[in-house]
């Protein structure tokens, strides 16, 4: 298959035809992956589109049914031990002990990745430090807020720097603000070289993090490339705009018209849009407006969303299908 | 912290880390014992079923069998004492495996499974720090035999060897009880399961009363009991009497117990999902 970025990378993470079924509901159905090393790598899809399957089968944590995988050339099952020593999983649940402390949860895996007491207690504190956790780091877990969790679960992957980690939607439910401290975590590891495959639902995160990125649906990845490729394949941004008065809809429609071409009505009566990626122009546009003294209640220039790659790539929406397939996550 | 000096705080982190030698695995065993015993310290209270129940079984045996059974409760608390000690750390044992059923609803047992680690050592582990429960749940019963009038002719060492053989019993019937907390879909299950297990087998023992004046049959059971045998051999290590052949079931069934039941545990621990 084709492999994103330079050929002369090796790859850090193969699979070919991975495929895992919880009774009768196929979870995986076959699922092809190359990832360069030093790269980071987004698998896109909604809730229940087997992600979280997949990511689980890549860290050992399932045996999948059919179809093969490596690690840095070392087989996912045959070799799953020398496996373990090169990955980390930072899951969708918070892998993290919530009875512990925040310094007492990074202690114990230092420990248990074969630090000594002193070496464990050095990295927790410069751990706690990098992440901006040195304040909270005698609280117990549970009682730490989401974004703080979250960074002590990516702090908790990286006490041995791993080639590879897994990201199992590291954003969501957080705020924008821990969320931004995540992405520039994120940007952190990948400056220093460590591959990541980052799932998510949110095609803003892919786009902002990774190099490349592979659609997913029903279990099977339905389209791959860079960001920009998925893009064009769906359609450019759009500029969106709401009016004070839908009276003047028609002298907004005919000055959009002018400066950006193609206009679309919305239903609201008081709302359009235009096809648009380029903020300057937005900008000149939205002056132009004020200039003629149409009143603006508001706008964006909005990235094609998620439900758009869906539906440019699959012709449904992304939740039509999350109602049917409850494999996401563990099985009960 | 400003953004740059987290940054680059992050980048130096990020850099230090040369990968260690594996953790062995009594290292790694022992690192998980240490995890429970944390939660104990942060959460002492989860210590109450472990002191109140076996105080609340002496006294309501003692004072309520006591005169019936035994004649006078002086004389009952001899017999009992040692057989509540047995009971009250078994009791114990089915918590082991509702505390791991309740662990596995956490990510946290994800990440355990992806380490680098001896397979059992976050099983063994956690049965490690659940000893010092066991030991905490016979303390407080010896503790309060004492205070009621118990003198155990053996005295401290005698007692010592008794709670230490029990311990080392509970330890492998532990894992029968882990195994159940891995098949079993809820804390709640794991518990009924265990204690419908657990409870018969206590009380169709030697625990409570003299098997002389039991129905044959169940005479034959009582007698063959596991439990019956550790408790016989508590008593006989607090009397200064103990049958070295007891002692050596004892021992050979906790580790056959382990030897079946820890393997069974760890394959199911590594393959649920």
């Amino acid at each position: 298959m084709r492999v994103l970025g330079a050929m002369t990378s090796p790859l850090a993470l193969e699979a070919s035809g991975l495929a895992k079924s919880f009774g009768d509901v196929q979870a995986v159905a076959g699922v092809d992956l190359a990832v360069r090393s030093g790269s980071v790598y987004g698998v896109l899809g909604p809730n229940g589109a087997g992600k979280t399957t997949t990511i689980r089968m890549l860290a050992t944590l399932l045996r999948p049914d059919a179809g093969t995988a490596s690690v840095l050339g070392h087989d996912i099952v045959r070799e799953a031990d020398a496996v373990r020593g090169l990955v980390s999983l930072t899951g969708q649940m918070a892998s993290v002990d919530e009875d512990l402390t925040g310094r007492e949860n990074l202690i114990l895996l230092a420990r248990l990745l074969g630090l000594k007491r002193a070496d464990a207690k050095a990295r927790a504190t410069e751990l706690l430090e990098a992440f901006d956790l040195a304040e909270a780091s005698g609280r117990l877990v549970k009682n730490f807020s989401g974004g703080m969790r979250r960074r002590l679960d990516i702090a908790a992957s990286l006490v041995v720097t791993p080639q590879i980690l897994f990201l199992d939607e590291p954003t969501t439910g957080l705020d924008p603000r821990s969320r931004n401290q995540v992405w520039d975590i994120i940007r952190s590891l990948a400056a220093a070289g460590t591959t990541i495959l980052l799932c998510t639902q949110y095609l803003d995160e892919a786009d902002q993090l990774a190099e490349g990125i592979a659609v997913i649906d029903h279990g099977k990845v339905i389209a791959e490339g860079t960001p920009a490729q998925l893009k064009a394949s769906v359609g450019s941004a759009a500029l969106h705009i709401r009016l004070l008065d839908p009276e003047q809809r028609s002298d907004a429609e005919r000055i959009l018209t002018t400066e950006l071409g193609t206009v679309h009505l919305e239903p609201d009566p008081a709302a359009l849009s235009a096809p648009c990626s380029d903020a300057d122009r937005a900008a000149e546009a939205i002056a132009e407006l004020a200039r003629s003294d149409v009143r603006i209640a508001g706008f964006s220039l909005a990235q094609p969303s998620l439900d758009e790659v869906f539906l440019a790539l699959t012709g449904h929406t992304a939740d039509d299908q999350t109602g049917d397939s409850p494999v996401e996550g563990r099985p009960a | 912290m400003s953004t740059q000096t987290q940054d680059v705080a992050l980048r130096t982190a990020l850099a230090s880390t040369p990968r260690p030698p594996r953790a062995g695995a009594l290292s790694a065993a022992l690192t998980f014992g240490w995890r429970g015993m944390l939660k104990v310290k942060h959460v002492p209270e989860q210590l109450l079923d472990v002191t109140i129940t076996p105080v609340m079984f002496v006294l309501m045996f003692t004072y309520l069998f006591g005169g019936a059974i035994a004649g006078s409760t002086g004389a009952y608390l001899d017999y009992i004492l040692p057989g509540i000690l047995v009971m009250s750390v078994l009791f114990t044992t089915v918590y082991s495996g509702v505390a791991l059923n309740t662990d596995l609803t956490k990510g946290v047992v994800d990440r355990f499974r992806t380490l680098p680690i001896w397979r059992p050592a976050p099983l063994v582990g956690a049965l490690l720090g659940d000893s010092v429960r066991y030991l905490v749940a016979g303390t407080v019963i010896v503790v309060l035999g004492v205070i009621l009038g118990f003198r155990p002719d053996a005295g401290v060492p005698g007692v010592v060897a008794a709670l230490a053989l029990t311990i080392v019993f509970a330890f492998g019937l532990s894992w029968v009880f882990t195994t159940l907390g891995l098949l079993l879909r809820s804390p709640n299950a794991v518990m009924n399961a265990g204690f419908m297990g657990i409870f018969p087998l206590t009380f169709l023992s030697n625990v409570f009363v003299d098997p002389e004046t039991l129905p044959g049959a169940l005479e034959a059971f009582v007698d063959v009991n596991p439990i019956s045998i550790l408790a016989t051999a508590s008593r006989g290590l607090m009397d200064g009497n103990a049958d070295g052949a007891d002692i050596m079931i004892v021992l050979g069934v906790a580790v056959a117990l382990t030897a079946i039941f820890m393997p069974l545990t760890t394959k199911l621990y590594r393959s649920r999902s």
